[in-house]
């Protein structure tokens, strides 16, 4: 273990991942102290005469949004939404999708018949409709949000995890494993999960960043954060069709999701090579 | 009235105005017929059955493929005689009597009788046809019976083929805008019955356009009704109405000059920009409309059970900075009635901003430090930012109100129930007048009779005084007392502002951009009873 | 194999039949009432109560889904609330506008997917895979519709080249196939990368290579065959981020397909739309995952159908 830290602390490019991640983390923390100001607060002076926002100046460095509030300040509370949703929800999505995954392809049989036509239904069942439901159903809140992105998102995992973990019991050497009797948790945990391991941390990395796209389509949809908190997501959506006459409003939010979906990526990629013993000197 | 079915059409409903105030235009010799225009829609186009289409979209599709008794003089608000040639009612205002005009024929070719009249209006009443117009024809004799049974009116006569006679159980003073509304439109039986419920795929009717083409969720295409009875009309030839697109790209595509008129109005992300191009002088025409953006407040609900919360509420939002925020596409409002409607009081001063006094007023009714609460908005731009300019108007006298913001429908389901919806922003499903008359924002809305779980009135405000004045007001038919009729309307909204079950925000003004090649008067771009445009009134310049 | 595929049909009924289930009491617990919506603000309770009753909407909730069941085998999905219009006929018009589209998006996505793998996995650890990876993550972390505002501001609008949104020729067809094939081209880059880096190192290949095989048939007969096998299990998922793509790419091209169809109905709350568009998606993503399950033996024989 201690190898794979090294080697994945040598990994430049990880480590700027990992700065960045670091740095909105930190940004998200000491929201109170960054935000030049209020991120609600609705200034007067935020819009011009006729009521246009305002491009980026010397008060508002990131200029300010429809309602006159201050981008800057909202991107950098926004983040700690995009984070808590980003983090906990695919990180609930990832847990359920492997361990399901694990046991329906490794156990075969019934269960995980069952499993997998479980996932085939939810599969089939456009993710959209299941969350305008629950947000007639529900009072919106953060909670509930994480809670629809999880409950959509394990399900991909649980398939793919499914696929290698069939195409890796077949092999050989597992056929051999289970003739010499070792028992089901020597072959699970020697021999498949981790060879599991870099497909879950890709896609682990790569659903933060769906993850949270799919807030900003919830937060649209009214189920996401309440207006006015302010979410990446949200904060583009708000502003979508004024990509022309204010592109900071769309392309700035969207550089900060594509940069911590980035940074997510980079460590993933970092971890995976560091994880598998196999991938060394590439 | 119709509901706005999206909020881009801020800019595209109900209108006076510059029409009201605009003589009927008078249409120069050098009008060529002939061309065609494009027009675009983001929305399929839902039904054009004149007893079920009820949006803003279809509402003057339907008038340029059918016609009513009555219709209204081009770009203004003025009845007029139209499938009638004349009419005359009974000095006790009970019975109508219509005398057909000559030679109106359907599209296949059937002349119109009498006969079409009757069924037609019955048709709408018949619950089997599930029209959203029937309650419109209340006050014919024989309603209750008819709408509860097979719409069979006994109040309807055909005295001969080319008379009608209508008979009503209760003076009307409406009910000749009853009579222009498309819910009682021509429309031939035998069509009806051979499309069933497809007829608002095939429609069929009287009018200067009629359908050529339908392809679901692309294209609808209108063609001259050569055979139409008013001579001179219409003046194209072809309508396209293009379905499925971005007002963004519809946009974009005007300027290229591949649309001529955008049906659902100029995109707000872009309406400073467009507005402020001096290229696009002339082609942008501005209008009043009979619209009023209120925020409603459930009377039964605690605090706003009490009148000075309510009051507080009025006087805490800040209505010039909310129409800052639409780009100053509103007026500011202080009373139900839009400024273009009769009976609107020019004198009332409303509740001014004051949050000082708001407070004050918040403390009086036990609340020093505010409360919290939820407002319900519609969720399309720009409802969430008018909200959300409301919420912190609010929070600064302390009454905290969570946002809520959903689908159309779904807010109006909770303002149908009694406990539902504390408060609703009424933007994005805003009411948009079915007929210039000031009785049309009381009923329903304001009245008793919408005050009922599923019922269309949020505040839940009902006052049993003021629905006998409101049926007094109705009952004056006779064309003299017109003024006192009006005046009479006039206090009943005055005191419906007293106890303040609304706080009115705006009244919006409505934008239409239209391409350089298309001509007629202003009027007509902003007529008040078509919507983008008076189809049948509108030319091509550049016809040979 | 006759028989693994009648399972698998009767596997996918059931599937479907869930979905109607679950769809349908999501629907049903919606605030909004239909008989009010249809009646419009001016009715009569009588008519609200009477059009209930035409729609079946008095029954108890089990009895409204047999009838919609028992409507639902003889083709008819019942009529929009809003439109009036069958809702079969509404899917139906825009289904072959959906289909294209999602061709369209399966062609750019294996294109760029396939194509910046193999290169980025035959040249990993020099700059061009680092530049085509951080391109495919820059693919995968866009939100779509900034990406076909982006696309259709620079292509259409400035630079000319292709029309602004509608549908009817290739080049319409062209910027939201890539707007929509983007995000599986990011992913697939990804898939066949790993799985390739994966592939060439293991055994067989290096003894093809020992063999004296070249660098580009080992890569193409070796390697891309077993490369490809993530990738279909992954064309099979991708019929439901279509689904759900489609939304968005059809509303900001003005595309007139089923993603356009569900967005209204959702706005509108036209429930027997929402539920036609629903099960229409539901039924393709069963196909599409069928197939996958279908096809990966023959990418790889050391799967067996079961």
């Amino acid at each position: 273990m201690s190898d794979a830290f090294r080697r994945f602390a040598v990994n430049r490019i990880a480590m700027i991942g990992l700065a960045v991640i670091i740095l909105i983390v930190g940004a998200a923390v000491l929201a109170p102290v960054l935000a030049p100001f209020d991120p609600n607060e609705q200034f007067f002076e935020g819009l011009t005469i006729e009521g246009a926002p305002l491009p980026p100046n010397a008060t508002y460095w990131l200029g300010t949004d429809q309602l006159g509030r201050d981008l800057l300040s909202r991107l950098i509370f926004g983040a700690r939404t995009s984070l808590v949703v980003g983090v906990l929800a695919n990180g609930a999505a990832v847990l359920v999708g492997t361990i399901l995954g694990v046991v329906a392809g490794y156990a075969r049989g019934v269960v995980g018949s069952v499993i997998m036509r479980f996932t085939d239904l939810m599969m089939a069942f456009p993710a959209l409709l299941l969350a305008i439901a629950l947000a007639a159903i529900f009072s919106p809140s953060l909670l509930i949000v994480a809670l629809v992105i999880a409950m959509v998102n394990w399900v991909q995992i649980a398939r793919v995890v499914y696929t290698e973990t069939t195409a890796l019991a077949e092999r050989d050497y597992i056929e051999a494993c289970r003739a010499l009797g070792a028992n089901w948790p020597r072959i699970l945990f020697r021999h498949i999960v981790p060879h599991l391991v870099p497909t879950v941390l890709v896609y682990a990395t790569l659903g933060i960043a769906t993850t949270v796209l799919l807030e900003a389509t919830l937060s649209f949809l009214g189920i996401g954060v309440r207006p006015p908190e302010p979410s990446w997501g949200n904060i583009i959506y708000e502003n979508q069709t004024y990509f022309a006459t204010a592109p900071w409003l769309v392309f700035i939010p969207g550089a900060a999701i594509l940069l911590l979906a980035l940074a997510f990526n980079l460590v993933g990629d970092g971890l995976r090579d560091a994880l598998d013993p196999a991938r060394q000197g590439r | 009235m119709r509901t706005l079915m999206i909020a881009g059409a801020l800019a595209s409903a109900l209108v006076c105005g510059t029409a009201l105030t605009s003589p009927a235009p008078a249409f120069a010799a050098e009008i060529k017929n002939g061309g065609a225009m494009t027009v675009t829609y983001k929305d399929d186009v839902a039904t054009l059955d004149p007893a079920i289409g009820y949006d803003w979209q279809n509402w003057s599709m339907i008038k340029a493929l059918f016609d009513g008794l009555m219709d209204y003089e081009p770009g203004t608000t003025n009845l007029r005689p139209n499938l009638a040639e004349s009419y005359e009612m009974s000095p006790d205002g009970m019975t109508y009597t219509f005398k057909l005009r000559p030679g109106v024929k359907f599209h296949n070719g059937r002349a119109l009788t009498a006969e079409d009249i009757k069924y037609s209006i019955e048709r709408a009443v018949n619950p089997a046809t599930q029209s959203p117009g029937a309650g419109f024809f209340g006050s014919i004799k024989g309603f209750e019976e008819a709408a509860a049974n097979n719409g069979a009116l006994s109040g309807i006569t055909v005295v001969d083929p080319a008379t009608v006679k209508i008979e009503l159980s209760r003076p009307d003073a409406t009910f000749l805008h009853v009579m222009a509304i498309n819910f009682s439109f021509a429309v031939p039986k035998e069509e009806v019955e051979k499309s069933g419920a497809d007829f608002g795929k095939k429609p069929v009717g009287t009018g200067a356009f009629k359908l050529r083409e339908w392809t679901l969720g692309q294209r609808v295409v209108f063609e001259r009704n050569s055979d139409y009875y008013e001579k001179g009309l219409p003046h194209l030839d072809e309508i396209t109405f293009e379905i499925g697109q971005e007002p963004t790209v519809a946009l974009l595509r005007l300027e290229r000059g591949e649309v001529d008129v955008l049906g659902d109005g100029i995109p707000p992300a872009r309406f400073l920009e467009v507005k402020g191009n001096p290229k696009n002088k002339g082609l942008i025409v501005e209008g009043g409309q009979l619209h009023t953006g209120y925020v409603s407040m459930n009377v039964t609900m605690k605090p706003f059970d009490d009148v000075r919360v309510r009051q507080a509420v009025n006087m805490a939002i800040n209505k010039d900075r909310v129409v800052r925020i639409i780009n100053g596409r509103a007026i500011p409002a202080n009373q139900p009635l839009p400024p273009t409607m009769p009976g609107y009081a020019k004198d009332h001063k409303g509740y001014a901003f004051d949050q000082t006094k708001a407070k004050a007023l918040l403390a009086e009714a036990g609340f020093p430090n505010g409360f919290e609460t939820e407002i319900l908005a519609n969720n399309t731009d720009p409802n969430p930012r008018i909200v959300q300019a409301i919420q912190q108007d609010l929070a600064a006298v302390g009454i905290r109100a969570a946002v809520k913001t959903l689908a159309q429908a779904n807010v109006i389901a909770a303002g149908g129930e009694q406990q539902g919806a504390p408060m609703i922003w009424s933007g994005g499903m805003a009411w948009i007048a079915d007929f210039p008359d000031p009785s049309n924002f009381y009923g329903p809305i304001l009245g008793c009779g919408g005050a009922v779980p599923g019922g269309w009135n949020w505040s839940w405000y009902c006052d049993k005084d003021l629905d006998a004045k409101a049926a007094a007001a109705d009952a004056m038919v006779d064309p003299a007392k017109k003024e006192e009729r009006t005046a009479a309307w006039r206090d009943i909204y005055l005191k419906i502002m007293e106890a303040a079950p609304w706080a009115p925000v705006f009244n919006e003004q409505r934008f239409t951009m239209h391409s350089a090649r298309l001509g007629g008067p202003d009027a007509i771009f902003v007529d008040p009873v078509h919507i983008p445009v008076n189809y049948e009134q509108v030319y091509a310049t550049d016809v040979q | 194999m006759a028989g693994y595929l009648l399972r698998r049909i009767i596997q996918a009924l059931l599937i479907l039949l869930g979905v109607t289930a679950i769809t349908f009491i999501l629907l049903y617990l919606l605030p909004a009432d239909p008989a009010r919506q249809i009646a419009g603000r001016s009715a009569t309770a009588a008519t609200v109560q009477s059009i209930r009753q035409q729609l079946g909407l008095d029954l108890p909730l089990w009895q409204q889904y047999l009838r919609y069941l028992g409507n639902l085998v003889q083709g008819d999905m019942g009529r929009s609330y809003i439109q009036r219009t069958e809702v079969a006929s509404l899917v139906w018009s825009r289904l072959p506008a959906t289909l294209l589209l999602m061709a369209g998006a399966i062609v750019c996505e294996l294109v760029i997917g396939l194509g910046a793998g193999i290169i980025a996995a035959v040249r990993r650890g020099r700059p061009t895979d680092t530049a085509i990876m951080v391109a495919s993550f820059l693919g995968v972390s866009a939100p779509q519709f900034v990406v076909g505002i982006l696309l259709l501001y620079v292509f259409a609008v400035q630079l000319g080249w292709f029309p602004i949104g509608g549908y009817g020729t290739f080049a319409h067809l062209v910027l939201p196939s890539l707007t929509l094939g983007i995000l599986g081209g990011g992913w697939y880059s990804r898939m066949t990368r790993s799985s390739m880096v994966d592939v060439l190192r293991q055994d067989y290949i290096r003894t093809a290579r020992a063999k004296g095989a070249t660098g580009g048939r080992i890569v193409l007969v070796h390697a891309l065959r077993n490369a490809v096998l993530p990738l279909i299990a992954m064309i099979g998922l991708d019929v439901g981020i279509f689904m759900s793509g489609a939304v968005v790419v059809e509303s900001v091209f003005g595309w007139p397909g089923i993603g356009q169809l569900t967005w209204q109905a959702i706005q509108q709350v036209d429930i027997p739309v929402i539920m036609g568009v629903t099960l229409t998606a539901a039924l393709f993503i069963v196909l599409g995952n069928l197939l996958a399950d279908l096809i990966a033996p023959l990418a790889d024989p050391r799967i067996k159908l079961r």
